[in-house]
């Protein structure tokens, strides 16, 4: 605040207060006649019958507007607001925040110090650890992932036991810690029209279903074996590494019906989890992977395979 | 001895009504949107008749049309009145109420489409901004012009609160809707970031003091004594709360911006001036209150004292709990809550349309040569439909906003929110129930009242001959 603003303001608020300190002080006093029997009007009438009387200003609400004058004025020294005079105690609400800020976060690195060195696996096991996983989980991942980890179209069911960029401890941690990116190529231009619906169909009897076009999928499974299988792998079951979903089982993304699988094959996708480390740290990553991890049952690959980031192999069958 | 000239009762008889249809219309939006928060279908997908151009629609229909007419009239009324003198400059007058009446369809159309400046309380695009203040203006030189012609020395002190009223919302709106247009319907605003914010509120809450407190302390000064038959409490005591009423609201604003982007010497200032506020405002209450004592009989059997004094019940109520919701730790809980909209309403509610209604109860009647309204018993059934309504609607908006307000701030030990938003919702849920009852139930008080007042001046005896002025009682 500049000089003169310092003093403009100053300025304005010494003689408001003082006004209204005298304006009090000055009706407060005496008056001669205040000590009749009766009160008497000031003696002007309006419209026939509306007078005034003259009666003191009642002590009660005298006592209030002078204590109210006396806080205004503690205040003022106390706290900034005096121009720029900052107040006696230092006070500003970015301090007040500032302490609060590191009040929360003593409470919350004492409530973590259990969990450092604790393998994701243990957590997953540790009630206590999980419901504070769920609290990060509500706050955090809810809003696309749904307050029950069950997704929505576009937005994986974590609840699945197989996640496409695969659910061992250390997939989870690099999944959250980094995120993802997810594109399946747009194909309507290299299969056509036809095409289209025949790797469809074909699709659509990975899962174990009847294809409701049976020719077309006998054709689509051509096309499949020289284009999709590239990522998908021959026998469509995925590839984590590429983050290629398996389209065997019935955990499906956008959707398992012809209508959607048609869309997806002709029009492709992409898709994107954020990255979550900076806004998060690494205690609280792991514990949210816990919390993914302990919604299915261990994946069969999690002792066999402890580097599975690099295990570029397709998912056994039936996980 | 009397004059040969006569009042000038068309324009107050004319806003009177108007008083009445933009009551019920203000309040009836009011119930439809409270009735989407419980049933948010009832938009029917249908822009115009969504949440976010409904809410404005009945915010200016009730301060502005509702509250606006009732203090043309009044005012236009009591001015006359106690100066002794006609109305000044009537065809300007006249223009006033056609004026005003034009400025209050140019916002039930525009506000529907989506046509709005952003500014709460001061919605309505540039050229109609400009239309208002040319007809405030107007309104200025009829009601001041009309001082200065009185026959009376002393100005009563109704008129005192009047003309600040009349003068401070001439420059609070001149000011706050400066704009740079851009085309006809779109301006943006001649202020930025911080500053804008800070004159929003600087006259948010200076419409709230002048336009909401002063006009309406003004219809209190007039209408308590007359009602009761007994002098003015205290002469002393409305000097003092006027001034210090006046020159302490102008600081009030800040207390709307509590832990924002506001300098903290800005916010403190809101904060200890709203609490000085404190005794200012109850001073109004006060000399109101007390002017009955001696005639507290008069309110077994006169249901416009009751509308009066309960109106200056939840006036002193309101203007105890501002002051306390501005102070920063109350308001870091309060703020953004329901507990502002329960606020609000038992001051708009309770206070304003209380006194509003009490005061066309008492006038009506008079500007039709009668001396009562066609039903005395209709305008008790509306008090208690009223104050019951008003009771229903603040305490379920009290429970609802502290409820939001814990569960919002409740933080988990590792540092989460407690509860997510929905669940606050939820919990809230119930209570918007019971404040769309609420306020159903103030919406049929005014149905009854629409249907006493078209009784009484309608019946054969009603008569709008004019008045003609009195000569004073002394010079």
């Amino acid at each position: 605040m500049s000089g003169f603003w310092n003093l403009w303001i100053a300025g304005l608020v010494s003689l408001n207060i003082a006004f209204v300190g005298w304006l009090l002080f000055a009706t407060a006093l005496k008056k001669k006649g205040d000590q009749k029997a009766g009160p008497e009007t000031t003696g002007h009438i309006w419209d026939g019958d509306l007078r005034e009387y003259n009666n003191p200003l009642p002590r009660w609400w005298l006592g209030i507007f002078y204590a109210s004058i006396v806080f205004a004025l503690l205040y003022l020294v106390l706290f900034p607001g005096f121009g720029s005079f900052k107040g006696i105690l230092g006070w500003s609400q970015v301090s007040q925040w500032q302490g609060q800020k590191a009040d929360a976060d003593a409470v919350v690195s004492r409530e973590f110090a259990r969990f450092t060195g604790v393998s994701v696996e243990d957590l997953a096991k540790d009630p206590g650890a999980i419901k504070i996983a769920k609290n990060l989980f509500a706050a955090n991942c809810a809003m696309c992932h749904g307050s029950d980890a069950h997704g929505a179209k576009g937005f994986p069911n974590l609840t699945s036991p197989n996640l496409t960029w695969g659910r061992t401890a250390d997939d989870i941690v690099a999944t959250i810690s980094n995120g993802r990116a997810g594109v399946m190529p747009t194909w309507k231009d290299t299969l056509g029209a036809d095409g289209v619906v025949q790797v469809a169909n074909y699709v659509y009897t990975l899962s174990g279903r009847t294809a409701p076009d049976a020719a077309a999928a006998a054709a689509g499974k051509e096309k499949f074996a020289t284009i999709c299988f590239a990522c998908h792998g021959p026998e469509g079951k995925g590839n984590k590494l590429l983050g290629a979903p398996n389209l065997t089982d019935d955990y499906w993304i956008y959707g398992s019906s012809l209508d959607t699988i048609k869309e997806t094959v002709a029009n492709g996708r992409t898709n994107r989890m954020p990255a979550w480390l900076d806004t998060l740290g690494e205690q609280k990553v792991k514990l949210l992977a816990a919390y993914i991890y302990s919604l299915a049952p261990p994946p069969a690959d999690a002792a066999a395979a402890p580097a599975p980031v690099a295990d570029a192999a397709p998912a056994p069958a039936g996980t | 001895m009397q004059s040969a000239e006569t009042y000038n009762d068309t324009v107050v008889r004319q806003f009177a009504l108007m008083t009445v249809v933009w009551g019920i219309v203000g309040m009836l939006v009011g119930v439809i949107i409270a009735s989407q928060l419980l049933f948010p279908a009832l938009n029917f997908d249908i822009a115009w008749l969504s949440y976010g151009r409904l809410r404005p629609l009945h915010t200016n229909a009730v301060i502005f049309a509702f509250g606006g007419s009732a203090l043309f009239c009044t005012s236009y009324y009591i001015v006359q009145r106690t100066c002794h003198a006609r109305l000044f400059a009537g065809p300007l007058a006249t223009f006033t109420f056609w004026g005003w009446q034009a400025i209050i369809l140019a916002a039930a159309i525009t506000l529907p489409l989506g046509i709005t400046s952003g500014k709460e309380y001061a919605e309505l695009e540039w050229p109609i901004d400009l239309a208002i203040a040319v007809v405030w203006v107007c309104y200025a030189i009829v009601f001041l012009g009309t001082i200065v012609k009185r026959k009376v020395k002393h100005i009563y002190v109704a008129n005192w609160f009047f003309a600040a009223f009349i003068i401070t919302v001439a420059v609070l709106h001149i000011v706050n809707s400066a704009a740079i247009p851009v085309t006809m319907w779109k301006s943006y605003s001649a202020y930025a970031g911080v500053v804008d914010a800070m004159v929003q509120w600087w006259y948010g809450h200076n419409a709230v003091g002048f336009f909401l407190t002063a006009g309406f302390l003004g219809i209190m000064y007039y209408f308590v004594p007359k009602q009761a038959g007994r002098p003015v409490y205290s002469y002393r005591l409305s000097v003092v709360h006027f001034w210090a009423l006046i020159s302490v609201y102008m600081w009030a604003g800040p207390h709307h911006l509590i832990y924002t982007s506001l300098p903290d010497w800005a916010q403190s200032l809101g904060m200890v001036f709203s609490l000085i506020l404190i005794a200012p405002s109850w001073g109004g209450m006060i000399n109101g209150i007390m002017t009955l004592s001696g005639a507290w009989h008069k309110l077994r059997t006169d249901p416009i004292l009751k509308f009066l004094i309960v109106s200056l019940s939840f006036y002193g109520m309101s203007t105890f709990e501002g002051p306390m919701m501005s102070i920063k730790t109350v308001n870091a809980l309060s703020h953004y809550t329901d507990w502002t909209i329960g606020h609000v309403h038992s001051g708009a509610l309770g206070w304003v349309a209380m006194v509003s209604i009490g005061a066309l109860y008492a006038l009506i009647p008079r500007l039709y040569g009668r001396t009562e309204m066609h039903s005395t018993k209709l305008i008790d059934i509306h008090f208690w439909v009223m104050t019951i309504g008003v009771v229903l609607y603040v305490a379920a908006m009290w429970i609802s906003g502290v409820t939001q307000g814990l569960m919002w701030r409740a933080t988990n030990v590792d540092g989460t929110l407690t509860y997510t938003f929905v669940e606050a919702l939820k919990a809230t849920y119930p209570f918007y129930a019971v404040r769309l009852i609420g306020g159903v139930m103030v919406l049929s008080g005014m149905f009854l009242m629409a249907y006493n007042v078209w009784k009484t001046i309608t019946a054969p005896n009603a008569s709008t001959v004019a008045q003609p002025v009195p000569a004073p009682a002394h010079g």
